[in-house]
């Protein structure tokens, strides 16, 4: 008897249990519409699975709109940017940056590919919502892009600086750094600047 | 440029026209003060080098410039 009554019970908590959770969602966003009405700030009660792969599409727009062609296709192909800058080492050599989107600045010296530091550097949301979100990768990128090119000083003023390998692996960095040569060669010897392994094999 | 939506609209509008330009000041102010940057893609003379130009003043905004872009101060990650 007793058993029956323990399987009975058992079979109601498990039957009750997606009414208790649909309850709990309710009042977490009820709870958060709260939050967000004594703020003045505006949240969406319903989510919308669609909307950060949108903002996404229309940051890959703008972006694409800002830099020129050929950061463009660095991105579109690579995953990051090479920004030349114009802060130099004590020997008077540029820098240049790897830009990644929702990862630290890589600051290197170009000729030597020697990495030098990363700079963490983050564009937090300043309106007060009510969500931990985050810009789109490709806004995260020209964001960056827009700060280094602009006023580099002040970006790097702004970021925490650290060793390379704090935040971002130097193998990949270096890999990055030999896959961008290849790219570039590439790019060249389709624009016709430098002939191919072949074609000077024979002049 | 705003975390979890990208890119938002704010104001537009013609800047030869009183009106419109009064609205677009106070839109660019207000962005500021909300601890903002902004910035306009140029195109830098004689290198041809694509770049932004920071602004800090309405003023700053190049004639020729058809959008200005804001998005959240930096900070360290």
């Amino acid at each position: 008897m007793l058993l029956a009554l323990l399987a009975l019970a058992t079979v109601a908590a498990i039957l009750a249990l997606p009414t208790a959770l649909r309850l709990a969602r309710a009042e977490r966003e009820r709870a958060t519409a709260r939050r967000a009405a004594r703020l003045g700030v505006e949240v969406d009660s319903i989510a919308d699975p669609g909307r950060e792969r949108r903002a996404e599409q229309r940051a890959r727009e703008l972006l694409r709109s800002c830099v020129n062609e050929e950061e463009w296709g660095m991105y579109r192909d690579l995953g990051f940017i090479r920004v030349r800058g114009r802060r130099t080492g004590p020997d008077g050599r540029a820098y240049a940056y790897l830009v990644y989107p929702h990862k630290p600045v890589v600051a290197y010296l170009p000729e030597e590919r020697r990495l030098l530091s990363e700079y963490c550097v983050d564009f937090p949301d300043l309106t007060g919502a009510i969500s931990d979100s985050r810009l789109p990768a490709s806004d995260d990128v020209l964001a960056k892009w827009m700060a280094l090119t602009g006023d580099e000083e002040r970006l790097l003023r702004s970021a925490n600086m650290h060793l390379v390998g704090r935040q971002v692996d130097p193998g990949r960095i270096r890999r990055d750094l030999w896959r961008l040569d290849q790219w570039e060669r590439e790019r060249a010897r389709r624009s016709g600047d430098e002939p191919d392994a072949a074609e000077r094999q024979l002049t | 440029m705003k975390p979890g939506h990208g890119e938002i609209l704010l104001a537009e509008g013609d800047p030869a026209v009183r009106e419109e330009e009064e609205r677009l000041v106070e839109e660019f102010r207000r962005q500021l003060d909300a601890g903002m940057w902004a910035a306009v893609p140029t195109t830098a003379p004689g290198t041809g080098r694509r770049e932004a130009q920071m602004i800090r003043d309405y003023g700053d905004i190049p004639q020729d410039a058809e959008r200005v872009i804001f998005f959240p101060r930096a900070s360290g990650g």
